[in-house]
């Protein structure tokens, strides 16, 4: 996919078939010629991770279709067959349902590993953004997928997020109105749902494939953040890169069955055994963990329709992250102050995440009442969900573009290797 | 970028470990895709609920003499029918036809209950559902494409290869049956 | 448990009335349970005076539709039985305890003759008889409040089998502050404390069959154990089949890592 070709047809058939469909040609420059940065840590291996847990979604998936009924009466029944009846559905459905939230793991690992060493900047912000594309396509198909048993979570969780949408004036109504298909969430709902999450993967997967092709363009970044100048700053993707990365799948996937064949309720909601009752609310809506720190920043906004904006607003900045930072060195190891930052940010991540679980007025320190600011008190973590929702917007619109004009980094490197050759560098 | 690096295999002093812990993560790595390959076949056999059906009893009082009662059994329909003497005769008499499956009648009932023929209704040339009566043989006729079974069952003309299939069943007692 | 902390709000489903979703709700008390655990595997006596308890006391109300009396005789469950296995080339459907135990019900069918309503004997395919023909004569019997279908119970609610096993014997005097109706019931284990359901279980009104004395506590637990199985019919299916799959990627890991060292060991990085 990348400029140049190393690639030497050995036999007869593949000098005819690389004349017509240069797919070999492609496999070879894709996985295994591939230059990659010698000094790669483990962070490097989400991506693989990641395609992994695609294929595994993909196909565990299409089998679940086999058994599934998308019909408001049949669909939680129909789900509980696979359970007990299907040969090895729980298995399926389990490692399906669990592999959601695992993809998520790798997804925000790998995210959170770009913020740090700059991966985003030039020349890798078309890269970013797909990346990006592929991140949003995804938590509207773990979206879908949870709606699709057609229990008490999966009924409200789509009735509220919905009428997120609703929030939009002039066309909000409109909009949840055709997303609906009714007067609210129902039948024609839970159709297009199921249609609409099974098409979406295959548009990842297609994402994915310009994802890898941009990567192959510009090349890996590495823990540096200097780009490779000579052939001794690289080593060629296979046996170097594949093997590593088979290592850090393998652990991956002991951490995925743990949860498969030991926990495999530990990361749903109890109420989702419940069948869908549109008459009956559970009393504490809460989204999947991975959506927890966007809700609670729904939730900071006392307001409605600025709530939805703050949290549309907060995927925007990620997209927009290329352009706010302006500095001019890529990875944060040459970044002390800046990577001082990034932690308070991963933490206050995390933060917003618990905020998003708990119930608005809820005390963060039990039994201490201070007083009360504007609507709660000041020890509830709806303001502690606002202080950190603040920081979360500081870090992309302040922290980030002035940080750069600013802060002096500490010397980089002239090439790769010449840190290695001058001691380990140690984050 | 192959032979841009000096290759690290080329200067290694004990291929044949090397080899040996590769080849040994590679098989284990077919091997990983060959357990998870087998629950995601067998998904499709049969589940329980389907297997739990797929047996079933019924009571043969319900058939009157010279009829038949079709009912649903694995998805295909069966064939229960009461036959007559004058049917038993016919086909006790069909035994020493020129058969292309050679069978007897007595093979194709419980012993001491002659009059009671049971067979899965499905034509054996492609599958088709013969109609009750029909034909040169009293048995049955099939529509699709001319097979013609007499009153065992057998094929006796017709493009169908094999006589109609007896299921396994039993007698639960004398008027009642278990099939499958 | 490790599941995130949410009110027991699928309870509200008897009471109704988001208003009583502040009140304090008691923790279930704990219980050792012997499914607990990544070795833990039910009690085969257990799920058999569970079983007893759901059919002589919880199925005068409360339908268990997801569950078959097949099930009963499968791998795990209650009356399996090995002579009755796939080993042997048999299945459920044959265990004579299962069908004595489905013949013994009534099930609702047509009469494939003349297509009238009739009551036949059950077969081990049947599923358990719901006590009522649908939601709306459940509530008309039972005061407004439909009794929740019990099958998926042990995992629909937090706190799982040791909630169950609490709020059968949570029943008491109601407290401070809380006014009885007609029909209500108090319970500490249960969100807003009032509950509908009278008292179910005393203590030797199921009879066990193996000897185990009859208490309250016995029988809250032992039908507790049998929710949980019903709820979760696989499990120990599924902690065998984690094992074999850990220990294998772990060698697998310790292969790789190796393949991945050898690969690797000429190359400073």
């Amino acid at each position: 996919m990348s400029g140049h070709s190393t690639y030497v047809p050995k036999t007869g058939f593949e000098r005819w078939l690389d004349s017509r469909l240069p797919i070999i040609r492609l496999a070879n420059d894709t996985i295994i010629t591939f230059p990659t940065p010698k000094n790669l840590n483990y962070w490097w291996t989400f991506g693989g991770i990641l395609s992994m847990m695609l294929g595994l979604q993909i196909v565990t998936g299409i089998i679940l279709a086999m058994h599934y009924v998308p019909h408001v009466d049949y669909a939680f029944n129909s789900v509980e067959r696979i359970m007990r009846d299907v040969n090895y559905g729980w298995l399926i459905r389990y490692m399906h349902a669990n592999g959601a939230s695992m993809f998520f793991v790798a997804v925000y690992i790998h995210i959170f590993r770009n913020l740090y060493y700059g991966s985003y900047k030039a020349p890798r912000e078309v890269l970013w953004i797909l990346g990006c594309v592929i991140y949003l396509l995804m938590m509207a198909t773990a979206f879908m997928g949870y709606v699709l048993p057609w229990g008490q979570m999966s009924f409200h969780g789509a009735v509220v997020i919905t009428n997120l949408l609703g929030a939009f004036p002039i066309v909000g109504d409109a909009i949840t109105t055709l997303l609906w298909g009714g007067f609210a969430v129902d039948e024609p709902t839970l159709k297009r749902f199921f249609s609409l999450h099974y098409l979406l993967p295959f548009m990842i997967a297609g994402v994915v494939v310009l994802h890898v092709w941009a990567l192959h363009v510009v090349g890996q970044n590495n823990p540096t953040g200097i780009e490779p100048k000579s052939k001794a700053d690289t080593l060629p993707f296979t046996p170097f890169a594949t093997v590593k990365d088979g290592f850090a799948m393998s652990l991956f996937l002991i951490l995925f069955a743990t949860f498969v064949f030991f926990m495999p309720d530990a990361l749903g909601h109890a109420d989702n055994y419940i069948p869908a009752n549109p008459l009956v609310t559970p009393s504490h809506i809460v989204p999947e963990w991975y959506f927890l720190p966007f809700y609670a920043i729904l939730r900071a906004v006392p307001d409605k329709l600025m709530g939805v904006i703050a949290m549309f607003g907060a995927i925007i900045c990620i997209f927009a992250l290329p352009w706010l930072d302006t500095s001019k060195v890529k990875s944060m190891r040459y970044r002390p102050q800046a990577k001082l930052y990034f932690f308070i940010f991963l933490v206050v991540c995390v933060i917003l995440g618990f905020c998003g679980a708990k119930l608005p007025d809820d005390q963060v320190i039990p039994g201490l009442t201070t007083f009360k600011l504007v609507d709660s008190d000041l020890n509830s973590f709806v303001w502690l969900s606002r202080i950190s929702t603040l920081y979360y917007f500081a870090y992309f619109l302040v922290v980030m573009p002035l940080l750069g004009l600013f802060e002096k980094p500490l010397p980089t490197p002239e090439t790769i290797s010449s840190p290695v050759l001058g001691g380990e560098h140690k984050d | 970028m192959v032979g841009a690096n000096p290759d690290p295999h080329v200067t290694d002093g004990d291929p044949n470990r090397r080899d040996f812990i590769h080849i040994a993560a590679g098989v284990a790595a077919v091997g990983i895709v060959g357990t998870l390959a087998w629950p995601f076949i067998d998904q499709m056999n049969p589940a329980g609920d389907t297997l739990a059906l797929a047996s079933i009893e019924f009571d043969l009082s319900k058939v009157a003499e010279g009829q038949q009662v079709v009912v649903k059994w694995r998805g295909k329909p069966l064939f229960i029918r009461f036959r007559t003497p004058k049917e038993i005769e016919e086909a006790i008499k069909g035994d020493h036809a020129d058969l292309r499956d050679p069978a007897t009648d007595e093979s194709r009932h419980k012993p001491g209950k002659a009059q009671y023929l049971i067979l899965v209704g499905t034509c054996t040339h492609l599958g088709c559902v013969p109609t009750f009566g029909g034909g040169d043989y009293g048995g049955w006729f099939c529509p699709c494409h001319g097979s013609v079974y007499d009153t065992s069952g057998r094929i006796r003309k017709g493009p169908a290869p094999l006589n109609l299939l007896v299921p396994e069943y039993s007698f639960l007692s004398d008027t009642k049956v278990k099939v499958g | 448990m490790l599941r995130k902390v949410t009110l027991l709000a699928a309870a509200l489903l008897l009471v109704g009335g988001p208003a009583l979703a502040n009140t304090k709700v008691r923790e279930p008390e704990p219980v050792a349970f012997s499914f607990e655990g990544p070795f833990g595997r039910y009690d085969q006596t257990q799920l058999q005076r569970g079983f007893k308890v759901y059919r002589e006391v919880c199925s005068a109300c409360h339908s268990m539709n997801l569950v078959a009396f097949r099930n009963l005789g499968d791998p795990g469950g209650p009356f399996f039985n090995p002579e009755y296995s796939a080993a042997k080339g048999l299945t459920s459907n044959d265990n004579p305890v299962v069908k004595a135990l489905a013949a013994d019900t009534q099930i609702a069918d047509l009469d494939s003759e003349t297509g009238d309503a009739v009551q036949r004997p059950g077969i081990p395919a049947d599923r358990f008889p719901a006590p009522f023909p649908n939601v709306i004569a459940a509530k008309a019997s039972n005061g407004g409040l439909a009794p929740p279908d019990l099958s998926l119970m042990a995992k629909a609610r937090e706190g799982g089998p040791e909630y169950i096993a609490s709020l059968l014997q949570g029943y008491g005097p109601p407290a401070h502050g809380v006014t009885l109706s007609p029909g209500q019931h108090y319970n500490a284990y249960f969100v807003g404390g009032v509950i509908g359901m009278a008292p179910p279980l005393a203590a030797d009104k199921v009879s066990f069959d193996d000897g185990t004395k009859s208490t309250v506590r016995q029988q809250a637990e032992d039908v507790a154990a049998f929710l949980m199985w019903t709820a979760d019919p696989h499990m120990e299916a599924r902690k065998q089949m984690g094992f074999s799959v850990l220990i294998f990627l772990v060698l697998f890991s310790g292969l790789l890592y190796a393949s991945y060292r050898r690969v690797w060991r000429n190359e400073s990085h």
